[in-house]
């Protein structure tokens, strides 16, 4: 299996996670949407100092991968290529950032570890939300929420098109890849003298693929609006998720739940 | 049902890919348009759905496939394409059959018993809700016969509806384009699948129609078929133990 076909399978997998079958999968996807935005938001309102407060917000996903059924270790795998990114952002802050904050037994701790902590953690967190809330909900649905708020339906047809036609490029390259390394065995990757033509034909067969889909959808009736299958109905229990979400992530925000369980024990 | 009418198709300015082609397709005919590779099948049929520009008169039920007419001749015509993948772009075998009755207004319970009501007559049901990319080549070309027959088109049209499926599912197909009740154009080589499920044929060559009538008489003249760049139907070539 090349790169582009395990690309290619990643992207499918997706698609296969989004379609179980849990109490999360069965969330009305606008529910899951708003909660996800509202988690996110209040997560990256902390301050940066403000560790204390944000380390309970894990609970959220860690109860979320619980009950989804969906493997925290897909998560880690899918996102190795953004983790060290996220990381990455407040790896210098320990350098700029040298007043001591805190001390853990006799070991003081910058203000700039501090924060750096805090960013990876608010990084990490977002993209955990994000991760639950299109692995349990298929892009369709999450489309059709989309539209039921309003997001103009070019954005949204767009939003789906770019995730399908990935999938097709993907497949395009990992065929043309195959051909290569078929007849250049040994080497690693594609030689520089070849990748004009490589991307010259990826980007022809690309179109031409794309053509043929956008034909087929001509010829069935589309003409500029993806009429998404009917949206689950919001039941009680959507609704009430969605207000008891949002009121323990503000409740959360401002009640330092993590000092005052700290203060209990040391009592 | 269908006429062309001196019609001409060309690509930019080279040499004309069909040339003054002029036929029927009367109401119920299953026409099989036969002929070597860059004969112009394919352009014939693109010309015929609107993807191209043509010259002279294509009509479909009385009505001429020109821009403004494009949606209600699309209705009229169901197009199975050569390579299923480039058919079916939706996650699973329900959406994709439910994006034309959808598109055409259909209500979702009507979308619901019409998906019923031809998987049920191709035995397909248990394909409802499998994900394209997990079903077989076999599979995927009958499930895209689906999509097409759940639009209920007067006229199907197929593009080498047999290619590369094996001879088993191969044999599905033709059973299934043999039990249509409605007006078939097919452009295939599998002369065997054309003498299966067309009384007449169509006989491209450069661009022109070289021969029309009866499957039995043109699949019969070997000579015609060779100066075609064809072979007499494997049944009937003399190979058979």
């Amino acid at each position: 299996m090349n790169k582009a076909e395990k690309s290619l399978y990643e992207i499918r997998e997706m698609d296969d996670l989004a379609a179980g079958d849990s109490p999360v999968h069965r969330l009305w996807p606008l529910s899951k949407f708003f909660v996800t935005i509202a988690y996110i938001i209040t997560v990256m309102s902390f301050h940066k100092y403000d560790l204390n407060g944000l380390f309970v917000y894990v609970l959220y996903p860690v109860v979320m991968f619980q009950l989804s059924g969906v493997p925290v270790r897909t998560f880690f795998r899918k996102m190795r290529i953004v983790l060290p990114l996220v990381i990455a952002v407040g790896v210098f802050n320990p350098v700029f950032d040298r007043d001591i904050l805190l001390y853990v037994g006799k070991v003081g701790v910058s203000g700039g570890v501090v924060s750096m902590v805090t960013l990876i953690l608010k990084g990490v967190f977002a993209l955990m939300a994000s991760f639950i809330l299109v692995a349990t909900t298929p892009i369709d649905d999450l489309c059709a929420a989309l539209r039921m708020i309003r997001v103009p339906a070019v954005i949204v047809s767009l939003l789906l098109l770019t995730y399908r036609y990935i999938g097709v490029l993907t497949e395009e390259v990992a065929i043309m890849t195959n051909a290569y390394h078929l007849r250049a065995p040994g080497q690693k990757g594609i030689h520089i003298s070849a990748w004009g033509s490589f991307l010259g034909q990826l980007l022809l067969r690309s179109m031409d693929r794309a053509n043929e889909l956008y034909a087929s959808m001509q010829l069935r009736g589309f003409q500029g609006n993806f009429y998404y299958r009917e949206g689950k109905k919001a039941r009680f229990a959507d609704i009430l998720f969605l207000v008891l979400m949002i009121a323990v992530f503000v409740f959360l925000r401002f009640f330092p739940l993590a000092a005052w369980i700290g203060k209990l024990v040391v009592r | 049902m269908i006429r062309f009418e001196n019609v001409s198709v060309q690509y930019d300015k080279s040499e004309p890919v069909l040339k003054d082609l002029s036929f029927h397709i009367q109401k119920g005919e299953k026409v099989g348009l036969i002929g070597a590779n860059g004969a112009g099948k394919t352009t014939l049929m693109n010309a015929l759905l609107g993807l191209l520009p043509h010259e002279g008169t294509i009509e479909v039920e009385g009505i001429e496939v020109e821009k403004q007419n494009l949606p209600e001749i699309r209705k009229r015509l169901g197009f199975v394409f050569q390579n299923s993948d480039n058919q079916m772009f939706m996650p699973t075998v329900y959406e994709d059959m439910s994006f034309a009755p959808l598109n055409y207004g259909h209500s979702k319970e009507q979308v619901d018993r019409m998906i019923d009501d031809v998987l049920e007559q191709l035995e397909l049901s248990e394909l409802k809700y499998r994900h394209n990319h997990r079903i077989s080549g076999g599979e995927k070309r009958m499930a895209a016969i689906a999509t097409i027959l759940v639009m209920r088109p007067h006229v199907i049209l197929m593009d080498e509806p047999t290619a590369s499926l094996d001879p088993y599912n191969r044999r599905k197909v033709i059973d299934v384009m043999r039990s249509f009740d409605r007006t078939m154009l097919v452009t295939s080589h599998d002369l065997d699948m054309i003498v299966d499920t067309c009384q007449r044929v169509i006989l491209l060559s450069r661009g022109r129609i070289v021969a029309d009538g009866k499957t039995d008489v043109i699949l019969h003249d070997k000579a015609l078929l060779e100066a075609n760049r064809m072979e007499l139907p494997f049944r009937w070539s003399g190979n058979r133990e």
